[in-house]
Formats: structure tokens, sequence, C-alpha cells
């Protein structure tokens, strides 16, 4: 069968079984199980109402529980294992040996080092573009054209910003637009960019924090939009400037606004990988977490060490999780 | 806007120039690439795409026809016609007739030749040799014209991309498999998560506030690291590498998601419009069918827009769940991704395979921008 009729035939598939799901597992509640007639009437309604939510929620239920619950307490498990000895349980061995690795702290490093200045940046420059693009009449499509890359993925987002880094031997012309700009502004010879330590590592971030701004601007520019006129209109009247009003009036009223942007973008950067994966790999003093999880797990097969490895990530994502999760809690009540 | 009194129209001069170079330095790099795809790899090769916007003076050596061409007029001997041969153009600058002196002569100046009689070119490339006697030997005249060449696009590379039958440039295949990846998993999520969102949002049962929770803790749970036991878990039901296993997959991590963005539009509606249809005697069901579904299609399209260009430009779930070793299953980031490889330096080939790929999803975005919009605040701003 043809990869595109078994994609229709899944989707008719996958459609159609959710509705009959829902519509017979209904049918059957209030026909069959717990018909609302008799002399039970009354308390069938209410056990049918006590069961109906969970049947609703039963297929997503058993999908987010199958495929990220369960892989969360299975990476665990794996992660305190061996499969070279047949997936014997060997305690920490494998965190130990990673921590061994070097390679494993330069990962370590150059995340801490993206998790400072990609959210710093993005929410930066989404917040000068959201300021200024709101106080102009073409606005909107400043806003378009600063949201678009948002669209490309990361890999097209590679391919783009590695012709900008391009270097061709000396003495020949240069079609990598930086290495242009470095000899016109008098540099001695075209540099090898993404070679450069630790340069490349910031030239990598380059690309994210140009696909992350338009973002961080979309939701300040509404944030910034929402706060009650009244109060910049009273800091004016009493002599604030421009940008007094911004810094003094307008950012502590979107703090949690840019609070919520920031940790947004943090768990982007803690799960880069398409970006460091396309244009360097790893080599050059530019290995991420996720990439040398990818690494081991898929071209070393060490799925003890992979495992282990992804077991930081999640470390690293659990006090934004903790975090979201008492907010939710929180604004629920 | 916020009546910035006095300096107003210096200051609204600053603010409109920062954003003119802002939209430039976000703009300039895409532009880039879109530009490289439409030249041929010399013309890469040979200037930086910036260049390509401009006419660009180019160095040629070209000849004049044979000898065996010559026509008697009167008492003199004639060559002529233009130098430039079928697809160049451009304007004449300089030329001349020995390597030495390659930019001698202007447009419309007579150069003696080095065995007798004259040659002299004209600005639009036209040339004209005259000699008392018959031009003799066998090879036209050489002549080396620095020119003025207009901006010069090709549609080359898409052909070669998209309709050269099987080589490794040929990304139509990845183009349907990714289209095959994405629709499915677009579609599937949406159903399942609007019934768990209408529970979520408009039933009441114990244990809902913990579940709401957890759905907002599963948001954000690393892809990374539900890859390893999934494969295990789809080798084991026998499912193995495949589009079922993507599909399923896409589905799994897109739930959260989905779940949370419909659940917080759905809470929004107007109590009313429920309460009224339950003492009309509507069942759930029918509520939900008849009344919240149709009113969630702008969280509906949001989602979808999310999950398709996610499923679209991913790559890592398709290199995990469904690129095999036979590779006739690959998406368009990995054959990206490969050809970066294996073609690192061929730029038309690469700008174009990308392009291709970042094209879809572009059009998407600027169709469906406000629901994309409504999607992003819906999900991070409380």
């Amino acid at each position: 069968m043809s990869p595109a009729l078994q994609g229709l035939v899944m989707i008719v598939l996958g459609v159609g079984g959710c509705v009959g799901y829902f519509y017979g597992a209904n049918l059957l509640l209030d026909r069959v199980i717990f018909p609302a007639r008799g002399a039970q009437a009354g308390r069938n309604i209410n056990r049918a109402n006590l069961v109906r939510p969970w049947l609703f929620l039963l297929p997503a239920l058993v999908a987010l529980s199958l495929y990220l619950v369960y892989p969360v307490i299975e990476t665990l498990r794996l992660s305190l294992t061996d499969r070279s000895q047949g997936g014997a349980f060997v305690g920490l061995a494998n965190y130990r040996q990673m921590a061994a690795e070097p390679k494993f702290w330069e990962a370590m490093r150059n995340n801490l080092m993206w998790l400072v200045v990609v959210p710093a940046l993005s929410t930066g420059f989404g917040l000068l573009a959201a300021q200024l693009t709101d106080r102009i009449r073409w606005g909107n499509i400043a806003k378009s054209i600063i949201f678009m890359p948002m669209a490309i993925s990361f890999v097209g987002a590679a391919v783009i910003w590695k012709l900008v880094y391009d270097a061709r031997p000396e003495g020949t012309e240069q079609i990598g637009v930086l290495n242009a700009l470095y000899l016109w502004l008098g540099g001695a010879e075209p540099q090898q960019w993404l070679t450069l330590i630790p340069a490349n590592t910031f030239l990598l971030m380059i690309v994210l924090i140009w696909v992350q701004t338009g973002f961080a601007m979309v939701i300040l520019s509404a944030a910034l939009r929402g706060i009650p006129e009244d109060t910049i209109e009273a800091a004016i009247i009493d002599g604030a400037g421009p940008m007094q009003v911004f810094f003094r009036i307008k950012v502590p009223q979107i703090a949690s606004t840019i609070v919520v942007v920031w940790t947004t973008i943090t768990l982007v950067v803690l799960k880069v990988f398409d970006i460091v994966f396309a244009m360097t790999n790893g080599q050059w003093g530019t290995q991420v977490l996720a990439n040398y999880m990818y690494d081991k797990m898929f071209r070393a097969n060490d799925w003890g060490l992979g495992s282990a490895s992804a077991m930081v990530i999640m470390l690293l994502v659990l006090p934004i999780l903790i975090w979201n999760v008492r907010t939710a809690r929180r604004e629920m009540r | 806007m916020s009546g910035v009194a006095g300096h107003r129209s210096a200051l609204s001069w600053a603010v409109n120039l920062s954003v003119v170079a802002l939209v430039v330095l976000w703009l300039f790099p895409t532009f880039g690439l879109l530009v490289s795809s439409f030249r041929s790899a010399d013309q890469i090769a040979a200037s930086g795409w910036w260049k390509a916007l401009f006419p660009s003076q180019i160095s040629l050596t070209l000849r004049a026809a044979p000898p065996e061409t010559q026509m008697q007029e009167g008492a003199v001997y004639v060559i002529a016609g233009t130098l430039f041969e079928a697809g160049q153009s451009g304007s004449v600058e300089r030329w001349g007739i020995s390597s030495r002196a390659f930019d001698a002569f202007g447009p419309g100046d007579v150069a003696p030749l080095r065995r007798g009689g004259t040659i002299t070119v004209a600005a639009d490339g036209s040339y004209r040799m005259e000699h008392t006697e018959p031009f003799g030997g066998t090879r036209g005249q050489r002549v080396f014209v620095t020119a003025l060449s207009p901006p010069d696009f090709t549609l080359d590379n898409y052909r070669t991309v998209l309709l050269s039958g099987d080589g490794q440039d040929n990304m139509a295949k990845a183009f349907f498999n990714t289209l095959t990846v994405t629709i499915p998993a677009t579609i599937i999520p949406i159903l399942v998560a609007a019934f768990a969102a209408y529970a979520l949002a408009w039933m009441d049962f114990p244990g809902r506030a913990l579940l709401i929770a957890a759905i907002v803790g599963l948001l954000v749970v690393p892809l990374q690291l539900a890859l390893i036991p999934l494969l295990k878990f789809h080798n084991s039901i026998g499912i193995g590498k495949g589009y079922l296993g993507v599909w399923l997959a896409h589905t799994g991590f897109g739930l959260p998601l989905a779940i949370y963005l419909l659940r917080n539009y759905m809470v929004s509606l107007p109590r009313d419009i429920i309460e009224n249809a339950r003492v009309d005697g509507a069942t759930e069901f029918q509520i939900f069918t008849r009344i919240i579904l149709p009113l969630s299609f702008p969280a509906l399209a949001s989602f979808a827009i999310f999950q398709f260009l996610w499923t679209w430009n991913d790559l890592l779930v398709a290199k995990v769940f469904l690129i095999d070793a036979s590779g006739r299953t690959t998406v368009m980031t990995n054959q990206i991704v490969e050809l970066l490889g294996t073609r690192g330096g061929n730029w038309e080939i690469l700008a174009t395979a990308a392009f291709v790929s970042i094209a879809v999803p572009l059009l998407v975005f600027f169709a469906m921008q406000r629901y994309l919009v409504r999607g992003l605040l819906a999900g991070s701003v409380k």
C-alpha cells in the first residue's frame, strides 16, 4: 500500500475510530448500562454522569500515559541498567561514566551558556520589537516579518545561517555575508566561523535567537497593549520621559508575562537539537545535551548512557515543570 | 501613541529607522537564501548573492566568427556578427584583442589587427572586422571583453530539485513523505483532545484539578525522554519504524498542548449557553458536538497550525520513529541535513531544497497568522 493511501486510511480510521468510540461508548452508557428509564432512572442518570467524564478522557489518558508518562519512568529505569550486560541493574554506573566524559561537561557548559544568552537576548529583542512596532503605522507588517522565522524549521534556519557564515579560501570572492563584512571592515583573512572556539557556540545561538524573538515579541506586544492607559498618562503628566515610562511603568506591569516568555524559551533551549545537529553536529566544542544524548543513543547505541543524559535534561526542566504546575493550580482556585 | 509631547517627530523618526533596521536584519538571511536558490552554481561561487541584485561586471574571452564566414563588400573583406553567444547578454564597457591589453579599447573604438585590417566592437557586443585582403587562418579572432551583465536568475535549480527523477538531489519524494507524516499527525490528535478538553472544562468529577495540573506538567516533558522507551515499545508490538509509529508518536506528543489550549478556550465560553442546553434536555454528547465544537473553531485552528508546523519542521521524531536504513521514507528536514553533509558546498542545491521545505509552512503562516497568534497568547499569557 502506498504511504499516501496508508495515510488516508489512517485519517479515516483515526477520525472514524474516535467518533465511533465516543458515540458508541456514550450510547452504550445511556441506553444499555445505565438506561434513564425504569425504576432506577434518577440513580442511573447520576451514575452515567459520574462515568461519562472518564469516557471522554479515556483515549487521551491512554495516549498520554503511554507516550509521555511511561517513557519518563522507563527512561529512569534504563538509565540505571546496562544494555550490553543484557539490561542488568548497574546502579549509578552510567551517571558516573557520563561524569567522567569531557564531552558531557562540554555539553553542560554550552547548555548553561545557551540558557543564559538565548532567553535573555530573545526576550530583550522581543520587548524592543514589541515596543517599537506598536508605535508605527506599518508595525503589523514589521511584526509579521520578525515573527516569520517561527514558521521555518530549525533545519531550514541552519541552512539559512550556514550560508551567512560560509567561508571561501582567501583571495576568492566571499559568498557568506559575515566574511564579506569582516573583510570589508578590514579583517585580514576569511574566517571559518563555525570552527572558531568559542565564537561558534554564540553563532549557533544567534540562529535560535533569530527564531525565538518573534515569539517573544508577539506575546509581549499583547501584554504591552493590555497595560491600563491611565498609568502611562499619569506618569507622563508627572514628567516622566519615554525611557522612564518604558522601564519604570510598562516593564514592571508586564513582569509576569516576561517570566512566562523567558521560561518558554528556556524550555526550547534545553531541547535544542536540530540546529547543532545540522550545523556542527557538536564538533569544535559546540556540543549540547540533546545532541550528546542523540549521539549516545543512536550512534554509540549506548541506551544506558543515553537515558542518563536524557534524565539530566529532565532534571533541568523539572524546576520549570513544578513552577508551571503550581501557577496553574493557583489560578484554578 | 503615548503622547510624548515636544520632540515627537524626532522620536518617531528614530523609532521608524530602528524598526527598519530590525526588519532588514531579520529578513536578510532568509532573503539571501531565496536569491541564491535562483542562481546557477557558477554565479553563486563567483559573487555574493547581494551582488546578484545589481548588474555585475564580468570578464569574458570571446571569439569572432572564423575567416571562412568572411564576405566581400566592394573592395574590403568583412567579418561581422555579435560576440555574445546565445544566453549571454550585457553591455560592453572595455575590450581588447590581446590578453596583455584586455581593456585597451572602449565601445566603438577601432583597433588594428595584428595581421592587418581593423576590428571594432560596439556596446551591444556586435563587431565588424575589415581588411583589404582576405582574412587568413582557420580560427576566429579572440576578443577580451569586460561587460556589465544584468541580473540573471534561473529556475534550473528548482527543476533539479523537484523534477530530476530519483537522484539524491530530488526532494519530490521527501516532500510527499513529509506531507504523509504531517496530515494524519495533525488531524488525529484534535478529536481526542477536544473530548478530553470538554470533560476537563465543563464536567465536574473528582480528580479534575489534579488531571489539569498533570497536563500542565506533561506540557514541558522533553521529547528526548520518550525516544528509546517508545522505540522499544513500537518494536515489541510489531510497528517498528514506519508511518504508523510516527503518527502515533506525534499524536502522543501533541496531546498535552492540544488539551491545554482547547480546555483554556472552552472554559471561557459563556456558561449560559451550556446550562440552557442542559436545561433543554440536550445530552452532554449533543452539547459537545452541536455547541462546543463549532464554537471552539478558533482554538482548533490554532492547535492545528501549531501541530502542522511542528510536525512539518520536525527532524528528531522522524529520525527515530520513521526513517529506516532503506531511506525510502526520508522526510525533507532529514534529506536537507544529509545534503548538508554530502553537498556542503553546493549552495544552489541546498538553498533550493531548503526553500522547497520552507515554502509550505511560510504559506500556512502568512495565511493563518491570526490563529497562530491567538493560540500563542492562549498558551502562554495567563
